[in-house]
């Protein structure tokens, strides 16, 4: 498998913290990969870093083939890596279309983003039903499919995702995981972080366990799901 | 009649401290920061006038064109040098305080080119004004002018960003950076930008300032400064419709105040009232309280 995605020893400090001691992993193309872990392990970190939000302080970032760490962040975006942050961050004051907009912001060609837009309408019909609405007046499900929807405005290869489930009702949760998957099979490569490590690793290929900064544990998602000190720690059997 | 003429004057000098005001508040809106040399923008941009107006003998259009530019220069640069790198410094009093260094700079270089002896402004308007009612209504030309110019600065400025991306993309870095730099805005740019129309609106709002009230010094743009940004905070910072609101009330109060009650007492009731307002609003009158939702 091609590796769209691969870090080696990443270090990140929040001044004399460390947040991530050193990590490498790889997502290949058209995987889904978990990165699970409890609150404060680094997982927010991790993707902020792949953004560019936050700056390394060691190690190496290569997304197909490119250095990111010497890539301005916001041209992250148009080189086909997006962003589903945590706690969604739409833009609240302005509307869903104009949310799902900026989504598009580094795309040229308007027939294009004409298109990618009716197809995200086609995914999220709630969100062809409430687009002259103001972001911050939806329900926490609806903003996620929308943060959603605005990540995938920009046409991605790979979309890494922050605890999307955080703080929905769980037909919610079951409809995210279950457009994860939709979206996974169109072709997106999915970089997935959550805290609700059962549901994750239920449609992940690959995972990594995150502790305080550390991988300690890699392997096949199914296998994880079976491993006792896993379903000890993150599953609560 | 003489009242119409009071709230006609009252709209138009409102309609400065708009234009002023909505520098204050696109800049505060998207960088956080309350740019206080934002008054002394006005100042630079009159002298700017006034040089290039003596040089070419009375041309005051090229002049105000020039001042425009330079102006926008000037707020790039002060932006670039002085403001960028205490962004995210651990304290915003830190770009707070440097704002009120610009100020000082801004007003003491003027005074050691120009002098501190009042210069005498010629009205970039030449235009006589509008005489109604077989002359019992008259209002100077400098006056419509004025009321015009805001609005369509305004109606410009609510186009640009409701309907082009670099707008949008100024709204959304005025609500989240990070959210912004995700969408592959350049947020820096887009600040950046803020800045430039911010200082292009002060130096028309300086040509539209001397040109009715025609003294230029070193301070001219203090007060007017200050005016706009009790403005802003009055019409709800951040928001550019309240800037405009906010400016008129300023100005129209201000004049009546002048002519009805006391010219000592106007500036005491126009900070009054945003003390009042601000007990009653603590947000000004068009802002928001932002709700998070989970």
């Amino acid at each position: 498998m091609e590796s769209i995605l691969e870090v080696k020893d990443l270090s990140v400090y929040y001044g004399v913290i460390q947040a991530l001691k050193g990590i490498s992993f790889h997502v290949d193309k058209g995987e889904i990969v978990a990165l699970i872990g409890a609150n404060g392990a680094g997982k927010t970190t991790t993707l902020h870093t792949l953004s560019g939000l936050i700056q390394a302080n060691a190690g190496e970032i290569n997304y197909n083939g490119i250095n990111l760490r010497k890539t301005p962040n916001h041209k992250i975006v148009g080189m086909g890596m997006a962003q589903v942050p945590e706690g969604r961050r739409v833009f609240a004051e302005m509307t869903v279309l104009q949310n799902l907009k900026m989504g598009a912001f580094t795309r040229s060609s308007k027939a294009e983003m004409e298109e990618t837009l009716a197809s995200i309408y086609k995914r999220f019909p709630r969100l062809e039903e409430r687009k002259n609405q103001l972001a911050g007046t939806l329900s926490g499900g609806e903003q996620q499919m929308l943060a959603m929807g605005r990540a995938l405005m920009s046409h991605p290869d790979i979309i890494l995702m922050d605890e999307p489930s955080m703080g929905l009702s769980p037909i919610f949760v079951n409809e995210i995981f279950n457009i994860i998957e939709d979206v996974n099979k169109d072709g997106v490569t999915v970089l997935l972080v959550e805290q609700n490590a059962k549901k994750a690793l239920s449609i992940a290929n690959r995972a990594y366990v995150l502790e305080t900064g550390t991988i300690v544990k890699e392997g096949d998602a199914k296998e994880l799901l079976n491993d006792e000190s896993i379903k000890k720690a993150y599953l609560g059997e | 009649m003489s009242f119409l003429t009071y709230l006609i004057n009252g709209l138009s000098l409102g309609s400065i401290y708009a234009i002023i005001a909505l520098g204050y508040t696109m800049v505060y809106g998207i960088a956080k920061m309350l740019n206080f040399a934002h008054g002394d923008f006005i100042m630079v941009g009159c002298y700017i006038i006034f040089s290039v107006s003596a040089a070419l003998s009375g041309n005051s259009l090229v002049g105000i064109v020039i001042a425009v530019v330079l102006c926008t220069l000037l707020g790039i640069t002060t932006e670039f040098i002085a403001y960028r790198p205490l962004r995210g410094a651990a304290s915003p009093l830190a770009v707070l305080i440097t704002a009120i260094g610009v100020s000082y700079l801004l007003e003491n270089v003027a005074l050691l080119i120009f002098g501190a002896d009042i210069k005498s402004f010629t009205s970039v308007i030449k235009w006589e004004g509008l005489s109604f009612a077989g002359g019992e209504l008259k209002i100077q030309g400098v006056t419509v002018i004025t009321i015009l110019v805001s609005l369509v600065i305004l109606i410009a400025l609510q186009l640009f960003i409701n309907k082009t991306k670099q707008g949008q993309a100024m709204l959304a870095v005025a609500e989240d950076k990070g959210a912004a730099t995700l969408m592959g805005i350049n947020v820096n740019k887009t600040i950046m930008l803020t800045f430039a129309i911010g200082s292009a609106l002060a130096a028309i709002a300086g040509a539209l300032l001397c040109s009715a009230y025609p003294s230029l010094s070193p301070y001219t743009g203090a007060m007017p400064g200050i005016k706009a940004f009790v403005a802003a905070v009055l019409g709800g910072i951040g928001s550019v419709p309240g800037a405009m609101i906010g400016g008129l009330v300023l100005g129209i109060v201000e004049i009546l105040s002048k002519t009805y009650i006391s010219s000592q007492l106007s500036d005491a009731i126009v900070f009054g009232i945003l003390v009042v307002v601000l007990l009653v609003k603590p947000t000004g009158i068009l802002g928001k309280v932002i709700q998070e939702k989970v």
